[in-house]
């Protein structure tokens, strides 16, 4: 082991390696892996971020369904009523337009019942002047006998 | 193990494999003098640098902070493992630290890992390429390829870590601080020589005990190989044992290869952040 001139030449090899992976080596490399720690970093905050989102936005959705659940539910009550009404009120009309042409018949009826009545009245009293002509063998007067055949006729 | 190993006695063979390829720039004044480069070393510790750094500059050419590809993921690993272990342990607002602990890290752990290439296969190539591309005997060249096994390349790492504690704590304190630290820590300022010394001692020692761990590891462990390549010129039953010895020794290698380089690196790390303390 002596000791020579090699051990400059060493040192001043070693201070020359040094400095090109202080200048050359290191600064880029440890550049790189910070900014990929930093790029990792973001994406998995990202990733959180995301995931976040994602379950506001299910929340949010099963909201609306069951929104829309509901106002579906009150569609379909309020059209059941109206489709009750629609009928009560078509039952209600017919109903009354039965009543209403009854009682016009009824009418109509009671009034052609009159009438006949009073043709046969008069029909009956001519029937009875008639009848008690043949009877009496003579003509009766009608005038003189008037009142006799009204009589005659409101008691038919 | 090889042919040349056969005719050697081990010692010879042992000598040789630690003999550094060197060139002496003042060969006039003495022999293997200061003015001595270890060729082998500088070689070695370069290409493996230089192979570091274009390992990490093909991942940082392309980094995206998007999917990174395979090479780049596995380069933000090793140095993302690497920064965590620094930030750990240093907590001032030092940039630098965290390149001084890769480079550190990853070289020491390159240099160290050279130790797995079985020596002989090297002895072998560079003697090939020593005869045939400059003329030398082939059993003259010499080429250790652990370059953290010279202590050379630990002392020098260990220095720089040195001056660098001492730009740390400059910085942080400026030179009164630290000048006061020096005289007044840890006795109070009535005990300044014993203060003085202790902290003198303390100061030095750390560079010193950082190089000698790591030399002393890879230096011991190529010792242990090839002491067990020894084993492997006795004959067929030595080599069966030479075999399955530099398996189990390999195996264990692999640990201390990796734990030297990470002690190494964290040590570095925490005297670096106990500059920046104030006492």
């Amino acid at each position: 082991m002596n000791i020579n001139l090699t051990l400059f030449a060493q040192a001043l090899m070693f201070a020359a390696f040094i400095w090109v992976i202080a200048t050359k080596i290191w600064p880029p490399l440890s550049n790189a892996i910070e900014e990929r720690q930093k790029k990792i970093a973001d994406g998995l905050a990202a990733a959180d971020r995301a995931k976040q989102e994602l379950a506001d936005a299910d929340a949010r959705v099963a909201d609306e369904i069951r929104k829309a659940r509901v106002d579906a539910g009150q569609i379909t009550d309020k059209a059941h009523q109206q489709a009750t009404q629609i009928v009560d009120k078509a039952k209600q009309d017919a109903l009354a337009e039965a009543a209403r042409q009854r009682a016009a018949a009824e009418a109509e009826i009671a009034n052609l019942s009159a009438k006949a009545k009073e043709v046969l009245r008069t029909q009956v009293a001519a029937l009875a002047v008639r009848g008690a002509e043949k009877v009496l063998g003579r003509e009766i007067d009608a005038a003189r006998h008037r009142e006799l055949l009204d009589q005659v006729a409101t008691e038919i | 193990m090889s042919d040349h190993a056969e005719k050697l006695t081990p010692t010879e063979y042992i000598q040789h494999h630690l003999g550094h390829l060197a060139h002496d720039l003042t060969p006039n004044i003495s022999k293997d003098g200061f003015m001595t480069v270890h060729f082998d070393t500088m070689v070695m510790s370069f290409a493996l640098g230089l192979m570091m750094c274009l390992g990490f500059w093909l991942a940082t050419r392309k980094a995206t902070s998007g999917v990174p590809g395979k090479w780049q993921a596995f380069v933000e690993i090793v140095l993302e493992f690497i920064d965590g272990q620094a930030k750990d342990a240093y907590h001032g607002t030092s940039k630098l630290v965290t390149p001084i602990a890769i480079t550190l890290f990853c070289w020491i752990l390159l240099m160290n890992a050279m130790d797995f290439i079985p020596v002989d296969f090297v002895a072998k190539i560079s003697g090939i390429v020593g005869s045939a591309v400059f003329g030398l005997d082939p059993h003259a060249v010499h080429w250790r390829p652990v370059p953290t096994a010279d202590v050379n390349a630990t002392l020098a790492m260990s220095i720089t870590v040195f001056f660098l504690m001492i730009f740390f704590a400059l910085r942080a304190k400026g030179l009164g601080g630290f000048l006061h630290e020096m005289f007044t820590a840890p006795f109070g300022k009535w005990m300044f020589p014993a203060n003085i010394l202790l902290n003198i001692v303390e100061l030095l020692s750390k560079p010193v005990s950082l190089a000698m761990r790591l030399f002393g590891n890879m230096y011991g462990g190529e010792i242990v190989f090839l002491l067990i390549w020894v084993l492997g010129s006795i004959g067929f039953g030595g080599a069966i044992a030479a075999s399955v010895l530099g398996l189990g020794w390999g195996l264990f290698h692999i640990l201390i290869v990796i734990l030297q380089a990470f002690i190494f690196m964290m040590l570095s790390v925490v005297y670096l952040s106990l500059m920046e303390e104030h006492h």
